[in-house]
């Protein structure tokens, strides 16, 4: 948490020297609390002032990376409780389970399952970061073994096993991946502690609630272990949503450094509908990483379809590139629609427009990311930013005809686009999903 | 290790609202929480969420297969639906869609619409949300007599928005039923509606709201901050922000992209739909709903097993 002025004023020499080019060491605090200047520009600051202000300077929750090279992956960081306070930073990683007790060929088949999965939506991808190799077996062997084939999966790997030997015999075949090891308890803090120091990974803290994990990260902390994840271990899912919701609201309003990390949850048990709604939930409130068990490909979109959601910056509207879209084989003879480069609005349109399986072209208008009716009553969608769009997009050399559908709640300016483009203005439907009934009547039949 | 105290009492809390009476076999308390969502113990985070299914007044035109199979041959049969809804699929209450009476749907006059009302009644023991068709002068004419016709029965009667609300607010006061303010995305008109709602002498208890939702890829982030808003204003003390939300969630979902188009490279459509309604309406659920109107049955399964695993079984 930020130092007042005189918080760190009391940790200046007091000497008033002049050196730092400020007229008073009270100045230069003042300065300092304001993120002005930097502590370097005073050459006579103590060790103790330099750790203090470190520390206070330190996010009050921790960024944690493993894997490395394509499949590195972060998560952490995070600054708020609600996402209108700001936004959510780091979207939570989605990992994919690889139980250590699945044959080899079953095993390897998933890793290689995982690793084609590709998604996009309304031009985002959406990426699956990690793999989980889960101790299922509770055999050392079976999981280095395992751990081995996750290589195939190109993923971030998650060592998921509270049995030292196992783990150790994992790290052996993927230390150089930089997994993340899940994890430490109470009971085997000191081994999994002196693992994670060795291979350099970061280490998950695993404990029943807020409290008892607290108690474990200063426990690892002393033995050298800085980069710390969470999970709470519990089954009871109220005391879950709760305590991850305790954690959030300690790490981030009271500034408890003892919490001040990223939290992992597994949502990989029972069916994939059972599976994805958990998840959802989890991505909600505040897991940086989710561990799931299905690759079916409906399952996960949804899931990743909610990080996608949850973590847009609510404060920036997300746009697309405005040009000119083809949907379908549309040629000369094609409807030419226009709409804004709102993300929503222009992808509800073109998915309507390919409902209507009418091969159109879309002409989408700059309206710096805003709806119809924001950007019209805004003056950001006029006569003139259309005409402008059309000639760029050089709409007159692509069809053959005279004919500019417009959005249906932008009818009134008809007239002015008219005159502007020359074009025959037709007024389309104000819902976008009233457009394949429009262009099977009415553009059918009036050519 | 000891923890911090985070504070979280606040001053204000979500109203507590009970719907049903008359001839309903069971009442339901929706709202109270004191914190917000998963902000303390089950004791101070309000009821648990409940889940609506929707009837349609007339048979659906254009719904997609995958959802208008899941009920087989009782979409013309209000009555019997509303059953199926209730007694096999598990619904909290039944939401009586008017979409028949829209002049672009079916035009259906008031007489059909009361008719309509009367059966479900009688076939259900749920308490009920009677929801209009979107069409203000339609919804004035025919709505009143829906509520007439429910009158004692303390349903949940929808929707009152900025520019359409005397008729219905009048109409919801006479009869003694709950209403629902609806509000474009915009936490300022949701504000608003409540205000002029209650000018009319409309009490402040007795309200549901209700932001148009966004499904899952299409929005559903907007509702969702607007009704985490809505529930710190509650919080802080705003009584005209007090009222526990509903979400339209079925509707939402069935119209869009994701849950109904055959693209290989999302998977199965017939297993991707249902899950798309289901995981939508468990992301709006952990922003502070109170209410989600669903339509896929299997959907619907997904979500009370959800709810029981966070909230408890009933």
């Amino acid at each position: 948490m930020a130092l007042s002025g005189l918080e760190i004023f009391k940790l200046l020499p007091k000497t008033n020297c002049k050196k730092c080019g400020q007229p008073t060491c009270l100045a230069f605090a003042m300065a300092l609390a304001q993120k002005k200047v930097s502590l370097d520009q005073c050459p006579d600051a103590s060790a103790q002032a330099r750790d203090t202000l470190a520390a206070a300077a330190a996010p009050p929750m921790r960024l944690i990376a493993f894997g490395v090279g394509e499949a590195a992956a972060k998560t952490g960081q995070e600054t708020v409780l609600f996402r209108h306070e700001e936004k959510f930073h780091s979207p939570s990683l989605v990992a994919i389970a690889l139980p250590d007790d699945l044959s080899a060929d079953a095993a390897a088949a998933k890793a290689k399952a995982i690793q084609a999965l590709a998604f996009e939506r309304v031009g985002q991808k959406l990426p699956i970061q990690a793999v989980a190799v889960i101790n299922k077996s509770g055999d050392a062997g079976k999981f280095a073994a395992a751990a081995e084939l996750a290589k195939a999966a190109c993923k971030a790997i998650i060592l998921v096993s509270q049995n030292p030997d196992a783990v150790k015999a994992a790290l052996a075949h993927v230390k150089d991946s930089k997994p993340l090891i899940c994890g430490a308890t109470d009971a085997n803090a000191a081994a999994m502690a002196a693992l994670a120091k060795e291979a350099k990974c970061p280490l998950v803290a695993v404990a029943a609630d807020a409290e008892a994990l607290a108690a474990l990260t200063e426990k690892l902390k002393a033995a050298g272990c800085e980069d710390l994840v969470l999970c709470l271990s519990t089954t009871d899912r109220w005391a879950e949503m709760r305590g991850l919701t305790q954690v959030r609201q300690l790490a981030l309003k009271k500034n408890f450094r003892p919490l001040g990390f990223p939290v992992i949850a597994f949502a990989n048990e029972g069916t994939p509908e059972v599976q994805v709604t958990r998840g959802a939930s989890l991505i909600c409130k505040y897991a940086g990483i989710v561990v799931i068990d299905t690759v079916e490909k409906w399952a996960l979109l949804p899931l990743l379809t909610v990080r996608q959601n949850v973590f847009t910056d609510p404060q920036k509207p997300v746009s697309v590139e405005p040009k000119l879209y083809a949907v379908g084989d549309a040629g000369p003879t094609s409807p030419l629609l226009f709409t804004t480069n709102f993300s929503l609005t222009y992808y509800t349109v073109e998915g309507d427009v390919e409902a209507s399986r009418v091969p159109s072209w879309i002409l989408c208008v700059d309206t710096e990311g805003t709806s119809v009716l924001t950007a019209y009553s805004g003056d950001k969608l006029n006569e003139k930013v259309v005409g402008k769009a059309m000639k760029a997009a050089n709409v007159e050399t692509i069809v053959k005809h005279r004919k500019l559908i417009i959005p249906g709640y932008v009818a009134v300016m008809s007239g002015k686009l008219e005159e502007e483009t020359g074009w025959e203005i037709m007024v389309g439907p104000r819902e976008s999903s009233i457009i394949p009934r429009y262009l099977k009547e009415v553009w059918a039949g009036q050519s | 290790m000891p923890l911090p105290a985070v504070q979280e009492s606040y001053s204000g809390r979500v109203n507590e609202v009970t719907l049903g009476g008359g001839t309903r076999k069971k009442t339901l308390t929706i709202g109270g929480a004191k914190t917000i969502v998963y902000g303390g113990d089950r004791a101070v985070t309000g009821n648990r969420p409940l889940i609506a299914i929707d009837v349609l007044d007339s048979a659906p035109q254009d719904w997609a297969p995958v959802l208008a199979e899941a009920y087989g041959n009782v979409l013309s049969d209000p009555a019997a639906w509303a059953r199926k809804a209730v007694e096999e699929f598990g619904a909290d209450l039944v939401c009586v869609k008017f979409d028949g009476i829209h002049p672009d749907k079916g035009n259906l006059g008031a007489a059909e619409a009361v008719a309509v009302t009367k059966k479900v009644i009688a076939a259900v023991g749920v308490p009920l949300i009677l929801w209009g068709s979107g069409n203000d002068e339609k919804d004035n004419t025919v709505m009143p007599k829906v509520s007439e016709a429910a009158k004692g029965e303390k349903v949940l009667l929808g929707t009152v928005t900025q520019d359409n609300y005397k008729s219905l607010t009048a109409t919801a006061l006479a009869d003694q039923h709950l209403l629902i303010a609806q509000a474009p995305l915009d936490i300022n008109i949701a504000k608003q509606v409540n205000i002029l709602v209650s000018d009319m002498g409309f009490p402040l208890e007795s309200l549901v709201m209700f932001q148009t939702t966004g499904t899952l890829g299409y929005g559903m982030e907007y509702a969702y901050s607007i009704q985490e808003r809505e529930r710190l204003a509650a919080l802080t003390g705003d009584k005209l922000m007090a009222a526990p939300v509903i979400c339209d969630v079925g509707y939402e979902t069935w119209r869009c992209k994701e849950s109904k188009a055959d693209l290989p490279q999302w998977g199965d459509a017939a297993k991707r739909g249902p899950l798309w309604e289901a995981t939508t309406a468990v992301s709006l659920l952990q922003s502070g709903v109170d209410i989600v109107r669903m339509r896929h049955p299997a959907a619907v399964a997904v979500v009370k097993t959800y709810i029981d695993s966070v909230w408890g079984a009933k």
